[in-house]
């Protein structure tokens, strides 16, 4: 009679599917919700605020439009590219149109597949989104419609499968939590390459185009860095010490690049700006992301300090040295701390680092070894999202035109490109 | 009748237009205004790059008086606006050919 009152205990488990973890999955669908906030609004009001009051409501469309594009292109074939069996370059299309995700379908870490699908989209949504900072103010609507399609099928979603998807970096060994290769160094060098090729806005660098809404921008910023708390806790894939253990690094290096910033800054220049402080942070958090789950907390804070250094000394590089007018500053911030990130997950995974020590390396690996790997991963999403980028700018250019002309981009994209003003004060 | 124009640093405003009712002007309009003189603008620090910011945020005055209240106005303007640093501001005075209370039309004196 126990047993069987046991047993009926255990009868509405029965109606889960076979594998699945339902504290997984009630923490990577909270995670989803995250991570999609950091888009929606968070990046859109970051980056929206640092545009010229003319330019506010183009960069907010974009992030939107760039949110629903992606999202119908990863049901199309976005997410089959990036995680169905296939090569180790591409997924087959065998998940076309999410085929075969069923509501009782599993994924191996115990969360129903279409959830995995969704947490992924996201990341598929802010990597593009991302982008939008190297050629904003002068960018045509419909040629960052069709580069971002593009580019999340060129570009994204194989590096995707080459990290995430069983690809040859994956099997490799390489170390990349949360993107530090997929999301950051991507979109960091495509907006490297896009702000090169496009060229710079009239009258950089002499003319000074200072954010107009500083506000707006910090409120963004502080989103991103709650919701990134999804982004690499949630890669984690489950509700466990690895997740928490992400979390807390990710939120020491966020505090850490902060400060770091700030105060360099403060040293250099004289004042600490509530801009540099926000955008340490924001590098802080790039640099952690491939490193998340392989760190400690200890680790996590040089990692946080070396991103603000490193990626402040970039901005100065990248616009004020080699003039490059990638406007909002993102290969800097995002693609030199991915990189620096993904370099550094290898000194800080080992275990035999004292109070730095992190979880361990794989075994029989040693700190040279991995670096050799992390080396490769960081060269080959390099090489191959520039060469693709460039290729993709070339071909959007021949069928709509990258540039809005030089009165349209003097008079603004928001009245220009959408016929509507953000502000009427 | 005289028309003043006055160029004020912004967070002088409240004590110039207490100052000015006290000696009995009963309307003013405001205005916020940029401009460069002699103070030149400031720098502002974004990211590491320093912009120039050539136009300064002020406050234009604008006051119709009798003749006759010209000189306290001025006076009063002076001394409260004054700080002694370079960016004060100035006043610009000049003629007044003709005013109308839209109201009741009247004229003149009676408008101001």
């Amino acid at each position: 009679m126990k047993k069987l009152l046991i047993l009926l205990a255990l009868l509405p488990m029965t109606v889960f599917a076979e594998g699945l973890n339902g504290a997984n999955t009630s923490w990577i669908l909270t995670s989803t919700v995250l991570v999609l906030f950091m888009t929606l609004p968070g990046l859109a009001l970051f980056y929206g605020g640092l545009v010229r009051t003319k330019n506010i409501l183009s960069v907010l469309m974009q992030c939107f439009a760039i949110a629903g594009i992606v999202s119908i292109l990863w049901l199309v074939a976005g997410y089959s590219i990036a995680f169905a069996e296939g090569n180790a370059y591409f997924g087959d299309l065998s998940k076309f149109m999410l085929s075969g995700i069923l509501e009782g379908t599993v994924h191996s870490s115990g969360i129903p597949e279409s959830l995995f699908a969704l947490f992924q989209m996201t990341f598929a949504i802010i990597t593009p989104a991302l982008i939008i900072g190297g050629f904003a103010e002068r960018m045509k609507f419909s040629a960052v419609l069709l580069f971002s399609a593009i580019w999340l099928i060129v570009v994204y979603a194989p590096i995707t499968h080459w990290v995430w998807g069983g690809g040859w970096l994956q099997n490799m060994g390489l170390l990349d939590f949360a993107g530090g290769t997929v999301v950051h160094i991507t979109a960091g060098v495509a907006a490297l390459v896009a702000a090169i090729v496009i060229g710079p806005r009239n009258g950089f660098p002499s003319k000074p185009m200072p954010p107009h809404n500083m506000t707006m921008t910090i409120t963004g910023a502080a989103m991103l860095w709650v919701g990134w708390f999804g982004f690499n806790g949630g890669s984690a894939l489950a509700a466990n010490g690895d997740a928490a253990m992400a979390m807390l690094v990710t939120h020491i290096s966020a505090a850490a690049g902060a400060m770091t910033w700030m105060f360099y800054e403060w040293v250099k220049f004289g004042k600490p700006t509530a801009l540099g402080a926000v955008t340490g942070m924001v590098a802080g958090l790039g640099t952690i992301t491939p490193a998340s789950g392989f760190v400690g907390p200890a680790g996590g804070l040089v990692i946080g300090i070396v991103a603000g250094i490193v990626c402040f000394n970039a901005v100065i590089l990248i616009k004020q040295k080699w003039k490059i007018d990638d406007s909002l500053d993102v290969f800097p911030v995002h693609g030199v701390g991915g990189v620096i990130g993904t370099l550094m997950a290898a000194v800080f995974a080992s275990n035999e680092l004292g109070i730095f020590s992190g979880q361990g390396l794989a075994e029989g690996m040693t700190i040279m070894s991995q670096l050799n790997i992390q080396a490769i991963g960081v060269v080959a999403t390099f090489t191959y999202t520039a060469v693709a980028t460039y290729i993709i700018l070339k071909v959007v250019n021949m069928i709509t035109g990258l540039r809005v002309s030089e009165e349209e981009e003097q008079q603004g994209l928001d009245i220009v490109s959408h016929e509507e003003k953000g502000y009427d004060l | 009748m005289k028309f003043v124009t006055a160029i004020l640093r912004p967070h002088k405003l409240d004590d110039v237009r207490e100052a000015l009712s006290e000696v009995g002007v009963s309307g003013i309009t405001v205005t916020e205004v940029k401009g460069f003189g002699r103070q030149k603008g400031h720098t502002e620090l974004y990211r590491g790059a320093e912009y120039q910011i050539d136009f300064l945020p002020k406050i234009k005055l604008e006051i119709a008086i009798p003749a006759s209240k010209l000189d306290e106005v001025i006076e009063v303007i002076i001394n409260v606006a004054n700080s002694g640093k370079v960016g004060d501001g100035k006043i610009f005075v000049t003629n007044l050919d003709k005013v109308v209370r839209i109201r009741t039309g009247e004229t003149d004196q009676d408008a101001l």
